[in-house]
């Protein structure tokens, strides 16, 4: 990069015309690198005496950082050592930053002549936003200005005249950020610094450079923390505000807006957003010591965790590849499933659910959030409450029919529901084969048990429905009955799952077909369609949905 | 291999009608946390929603009422913090499979575990994870022995529950996987990472099989959810933003503006009729 503005120099200053922002930015890095470093120099130099710790651990920092700047852009490795998630995205915005500021396709930057002055390299947000428009796959200006606002949050733009880091599509005047204050340089600012900073604001005696009243508190602040060195911060601004002065008029003014702008990227406004911050779940990561990933499974010291892994297991690599291999193995015997038979089950999928899917399909009665109304929630709850009045007919309950339909799709849809499952049970006691539902209940009410009661219910398990002399025998065959048997010895919260899944099988595709082809459910389904038949006369005024009703219906059958 | 994936589900879409009528709006701002939201989720009434933050503070929502429970009042949260002060590293994420008398819980040692919330008592540790578990959901199958966790090792695994093994991985991330959800059917996986795309990956083809990203989005997905019928996909981003996916076009249909700060978490209420979401800017806000 710095090579490559270089030799861009020439051209665009035979143009006649101010230093354009790209070379700006990319020339300035270096004259402002330098800057720092005899900043540094001068503040080791003349402050060592007074004060020495932190100083000058932060010089040796600073100098450390434009070390690895630079590194950095002479190699044009841009990978840097962390890999944080908000270095992913860094690389990412620079990348689109480094557009924008293509000599030729980028944004245009201009030098604009105004009253008495000049304001060197800027663009305007409209400028800013239709580039995006043009080179970005974004069609919605609104997403544009978003994006944009987010980059320029992030230092990377800025307003050349206001703390608040945001992007407007008008005429408002935006500059490009020095490559040097990225966030990617792992710029983790100090007070002393942002002291340094502000005391030096206040040596400039100019209309724009004056502190805002949230700086100006910050500098009282600071003031009163550091008041033992405030002398030694007092005059390395004012070494600082020296080499200012002595630079040309329009690179200071491009100088001084960048400083601010880095200010107000890592000492935000209040109220905006610091987006530097990183998530706290990677923030501890990053301070864990460095685990090495590449390897598999080794059991590698402080990785591993939690106990029951014993040590014996994590230091014979041999059982861990062993696993491994054997996952590799499953890998392969796992029948391989086209991608297209995958995409056809998802299709059917939807096609199946999407009038349930208050997203896709307006229902009737409509989306309580967006109406503000209740009803929806309650035609389901009328209709839950009826179930429970015992001794009524059921066809005179007024289900909705897509309640009912959805039973249809799967035996778990069924049993999902409350109302459903009671069917079905009623169903199966007609059937004499209740006892496999109850046996499939109680299984799955083991597992939700707490640790203490397992032992107790996986006997009352086997005694009710597996043991020889059980009160309600579940006909299981003969392998899933000795596995069972088997865990009987540890009992577990899954001892009974060969048996359930074995008889859930059974279930599917015996007893539940007969039930979705029985006159049980067929009426129920019928039932609160036909309000109008002979059944229907009794609730003749349905509740609000029932035409609608209807009509989805008919499109769903057809 | 994986771009033929992605043509096959897209192909296979493209008889199906694009969807043109999706209004999804902000219906509701629910203020009152101090800090960062960090977790959600909705109660079985599907009208209240439960929210944890960095304030230390569990908010029970009700529309715009809010009532505050300092953490020390809720008995079961104390439970749980026995029972999870046994990883060694944060715990990044949890559940309650089957009921609540277990807690299933994913944490930054890189593991998985089951507990038992009465007696704090571990069922069952899952271990195979090479990097810190970021997110896991149980699945929604007939038995739901299994559950898929996504960690900062760029992968999906698909535990099983009884036997403590890794069942199935899913490669393709090129960063941490920060969000895990089924597909409703129980399927397939939808994932969320720091790369700045959502992956689906199905479990009988053992493989991805659609990948939802665009040039103009490059930060990280925190969340993801699905709608009832498996169609969209919203996923919360660290851009602000909510983006919604057409799962199966493979097509982004509309991004939800509001939000101030980071989106941290997402969650489609029980019937399907909206999503809660969770931000850095200490709001949560329901869409519809």
């Amino acid at each position: 990069m710095v090579s490559m503005s270089t030799s861009d120099r020439g051209a665009v200053r035979k143009k006649g015309a101010a230093p354009t922002t790209t070379t700006t930015t990319s020339n300035t890095s270096i004259p402002n690198k330098t800057t720092i470093t005899t900043c540094s120099t001068n503040r080791s130099n003349t402050n060592t005496p007074i004060v020495g710790g932190s100083s000058s651990n932060s010089t040796t920092k600073s100098a450390i950082k434009a070390g690895v700047k630079n590194g950095q852009s002479s190699t044009g490795i841009g990978a840097t050592p962390e890999e944080t998630p908000n270095h992913i995205v860094y690389k990412k915005m620079e990348a689109l930053v480094e557009r924008m500021q293509d000599e030729e396709r980028g944004v245009p930057v201009r030098t604009v002549k105004s009253f008495m002055s000049k304001i060197p390299s800027v663009f305007t947000g409209v400028e800013l936003i239709s580039w995006m428009l043009k080179n970005l796959d974004i069609e919605d200006p609104a997403e544009a200005l978003h994006l944009s606002h987010l980059m320029s949050a992030h230092g990377y733009f800025f307003p050349i005249d206001d703390h608040v880091l945001t992007i407007k599509n008008d005429n408002t005047f935006y500059r490009f950020q020095t490559p040097y204050f990225w966030p990617s340089n792992c710029w983790e600012p100090e007070n002393t610094d942002y002291a340094v900073y502000l005391c030096k604001r206040t040596m400039q005696n100019k209309a724009r450079l004056e502190l805002a009243d949230y700086e100006a508190e910050n500098l009282a602040r600071l003031q009163k923390m550091f008041s033992r060195k405030w002398e030694f911060i007092f005059m390395q601004a004012e070494a600082q505000s020296k080499v200012d002065k002595k630079r040309d008029k329009l690179e200071r003014k491009v100088l001084d807006s960048q400083e601010r702008a880095f200010w107000d990227v890592h000492r935000p406004v209040p109220g905006c957003v610091n987006t530097t911050e990183i998530d706290i779940k990677k923030a501890c990561r990053m301070n864990k010591p460095l685990r090495s990933t590449r390897h598999l499974a080794l059991g590698v010291p402080g990785g591993r965790l939690s106990p029951t892994i014993s040590e014996a297991e994590l230091n014979s690599p041999r059982d861990r590849l062993k696993a491994e291999v054997e996952i590799l193995k499953t890998k392969i015997d796992r029948c391989t499933f086209k991608v297209s038979k995958a995409a056809d089950s998802y299709l059917n999928y939807f096609e199946q659910y999407s009038e349930y899917d208050p997203h896709l399909f307006v229902s009737e009665p409509p989306n309580p959030w967006v109406s503000d109304s209740p009803d929806y929630w309650d035609v389901d709850r009328v209709a839950s409450s009826s179930s429970q009045e015992p001794g009524m007919p059921l066809v005179k309950r007024e289900i909705p029919t897509r309640r009912v339909r959805r039973w249809g799709f799967g035996v778990q849809e069924l049993l999902k529901d409350p109302l459903g499952r009671e069917q079905f049970t009623k169903f199966l006691e007609k059937e004499f084969s209740a006892e496999n539902l109850m046996f499939l209940t109680a299984v799955q009410e083991l597992k939700a048990l707490p640790q203490k009661s397992v032992a107790e219910k996986v006997q009352a398990i086997w005694d009710e429905f597996l043991a020889p002399e059980a009160s309600a025998p579940v006909n299981i065959d003969s392998k899933s009955m000795n596995i069972t048997r088997q865990n009987m010895e540890h009992p577990d919260r899954w001892t009974f799952d060969e048996a359930a899944a074995h008889l859930y099988q059974l279930m599917r595709s015996d007893s539940y077909c007969r039930y979705l082809r029985s006159d049980l459910y067929k009426d129920f389904l019928s039932g609160s369609k036909k309000k109008t038949s002979v059944k229907g006369i009794r609730s003749i005024v349905p509740f609000s949905g029932k035409p609608k009703e209807a009509v989805k219906e008919s499109q769903g059958g057809s | 291999m994986t771009v033929a994936s992605w043509l096959a589900v897209v192909t296979v879409a493209s008889r199906l009608d694009p969807i043109t009528t999706l209004a999804v709006k902000q219906r509701r701002l629910l203020k009152g946390h101090q800090g960062k939201v960090l977790c959600t989720d909705w109660c079985q009434d599907k009208r209240h929603l439960v929210s944890s933050s960095q304030d230390g503070k569990i908010i029970i929502g009700l529309d715009n009422k809010v009532t505050v429970y300092p953490l020390s009042l809720d008995e079961d949260v104390t439970v749980k913090k026995r029972a999870v002060g046994t990883h060694t590293s944060y715990m990044s994420c949890c559940t309650f499979p089957y009921s609540d008398q277990q807690i299933l819980t994913g944490s930054g040692d890189s593991t998985c575990a089951l507990w038992d919330v009465e007696s704090g008592l571990m069922l069952q540790s899952f271990h195979g994870h090479q990097g810190d578990v970021m997110a896991l959901d149980h699945a929604p199958s007939e038995t739901g022995n299994t559950f898929v966790s996504g960690g900062c090792d760029k992968l999906a695994l698909v535990w099983d529950m009884r036997s403590g093994r890794c069942v199935q991985s899913f490669e393709g991330h090129e960063s941490d996987v920060n969000a895990v959800k089924f597909y409703p059917s129980g399927d397939a996986v939808a994932t969320g990472s720091d790369d700045a795309t959502c992956r689906l990956f199905d479990l009988r083809a053992d493989r991805e099989v659609a990948l939802y990203t665009k040039e103009s989005i490059i930060f990280g997905v925190n969340a993801v959810d699905f709608s009832v019928s498996g169609r969209l996909l919203f996923a919360g981003y660290n851009d602000y933003t909510v983006n919604v996916w057409d799962t199966l076009k493979c097509q982004r249909l509309t991004v939800l503006y509001g939000h101030e700060n980071r989106v941290s978490c997402l969650k489609m209420s029980p019937d399907g009729t909206a999503i809660s979401t969770g931000s850095w800017d200490f709001t949560l806000r329901i869409w519809a």
